[in-house]
């Protein structure tokens, strides 16, 4: 009945504690398994680079625009399962929305569940594909090849597409990026194409849909990297704020037990003043 | 004024000269092509400039030399050979991919996958060949016979590699 007293008793505070530091292991643990993860993400990342960077040089040399038609649009949206990693997934969601608000004739391809969680509830009837079991294991071109044959097989037709993915900077800081997709007919209407020689319907086919499948896995490694960083300096944040959380919870566990003992010295001490005092 | 006429008919003349001489001049003097070769998993050359490449394409092996004509083209299972700058010589295997030659002389080379040709062993080429040939024979449906089709023309090229 002493212990009732006060604004928190001992044992509430130490059941508070001690699930804080809990979190904090957890939180410490993520941060070096995303640490380790990051540095494999931007080691692939390095090398990915210049098939990537080399994956869009055709169309910016051949000049390529957006077809003109009301086909539609078309976003492939890149994030992963997993979350607990800062803004990654609702940087890309926030921007499917805008687009989507802003022209509503847009198909979506989602790869992953976080985004998909993003855009179900407002925009279910925009989502034309989704792909999960993302984020596990670090994409190979046999992933992005996949996803690439899945779009081609749908039949999706679009005048105008875009992969939305986060682009790799620091440790600390991505940027959410656009990648240009140019329909098939878009590249029979370059302005620079028929500087091409000797093309023909099959080798611009074969040429789209292999770059297509290129163009993702590139903006998969790049959004690997970021979610990687992003989540380290996510959990990194989580194990400090808790670090505080657990020195304030210490100060106030000891000030109330100092507080109970004081309370029992007092107890004993009047009453024994008050014995004292009779006889 | 006389010294300005001068100049000018000194200029025409030399100008003619100029040209005539740059009409000689043949392709193996043009500025030469910047090299970008990569696999997703790698990079083999990044903006490197060399002297010819061979390359193993569906409409025909080719060589692109600078000042090569603007192109398009899908890789073969097959060789790709770099002449460097330096007169040395690299081949590397490629599995499949896309060939770009652009107005400026740069080419992207991407290929699915690419090893160089040292690194490959022949008898687990043939072995592969044996393998997908067993696979054709067995194959059911019109994709997996496609599927074991494309198994023989890659361990085809790769055990032509190695020879």
């Amino acid at each position: 009945s002493q212990q009732v007293r006060g604004m928190a008793t001992l044992k509430m505070i130490s059941i508070r504690l001690k699930s804080v530091k809990n979190i904090q292991k957890i939180t410490q643990s993520m941060k070096m398994v995303s640490a380790a993860k990051y540095t494999k993400a931007e080691r692939e990342l390095k090398s990915a680079r210049p098939y990537g960077i080399g994956a869009q040089e055709f169309y910016k040399k051949a000049e390529v625009k957006d077809e003109e038609g009301e086909k539609g649009q078309l976003i492939i949206a890149v994030s992963s399962d997993r979350g607990l990693c800062g803004a990654v997934h609702s940087s890309i969601g926030r921007i499917v929305k805008t687009d989507i608000a802003a022209s509503p004739n847009t198909k979506v391809v989602i790869v992953g569940d976080k985004v998909r969680n993003i855009l179900q509830r407002l925009y279910a009837k925009n989502i034309a594909m989704v792909v999960t079991e993302v984020g596990r294991k670090p994409a190979v071109f046999g992933d992005a090849a996949l996803v690439a044959q899945s779009i081609i097989n749908s039949g999706i037709e679009f005048s105008k597409g875009k992969i939305l993915f986060n682009a790799f900077r620091t440790v600390v800081s991505f940027r959410t990026t656009e990648m240009p997709l140019y329909s098939q007919n878009a590249v029979a209407n370059a302005s620079k194409l028929p500087v091409y020689d000797s093309l023909d319907s099959d080798v611009i086919q074969s040429y789209t849909e292999f770059s297509l499948a290129s163009l993702l896995f590139y903006s998969m490694k790049e959004n690997a990297t970021s979610e990687q960083s992003s989540r380290m300096t996510a959990m990194d944040n989580a194990s400090k704020n808790a670090g505080e959380m657990i020195d304030k919870l210490t100060m106030t566990f000891n000030r109330t037990r100092q507080a109970v003992i004081t309370r029992e010295l007092i107890e004993i001490i009047s009453g024994a003043a008050a014995l004292e005092t009779k006889n | 004024m006389e010294r300005m006429a001068l100049t000018r008919s000194a200029l025409r003349l030399f100008s003619g000269r100029f040209t005539q001489a740059c009409q000689v001049r043949g392709y193996a003097d043009a500025p030469s092509m910047s090299l970008t070769f990569a696999a997703p998993s790698q990079v083999l050359y990044n903006n490197i400039s060399v002297k010819q490449i061979d390359v193993p394409s569906f409409s025909g092996s080719f060589g692109i030399l600078p000042a090569h004509v603007p192109t398009l083209a899908v890789l073969k299972p097959g060789v790709v050979t770099v002449f460097e700058n330096d007169g040395s010589t690299k081949k590397f295997f490629v599995s499949s991919g896309t060939v770009t030659i652009n107005e400026d002389s740069t080419v992207q080379l991407l290929a699915e996958e690419a090893v160089p040709v040292d690194t490959l062993d022949i008898s687990a080429a043939k072995e592969l060949l044996a393998q997908s040939q067993s696979q054709l024979a067995s194959a059911s449906s019109e994709v997996a016979k496609a599927e074991a089709e494309i198994s023989i023309e890659v361990s085809e090229a790769l055990v032509k590699a190695c020879e």
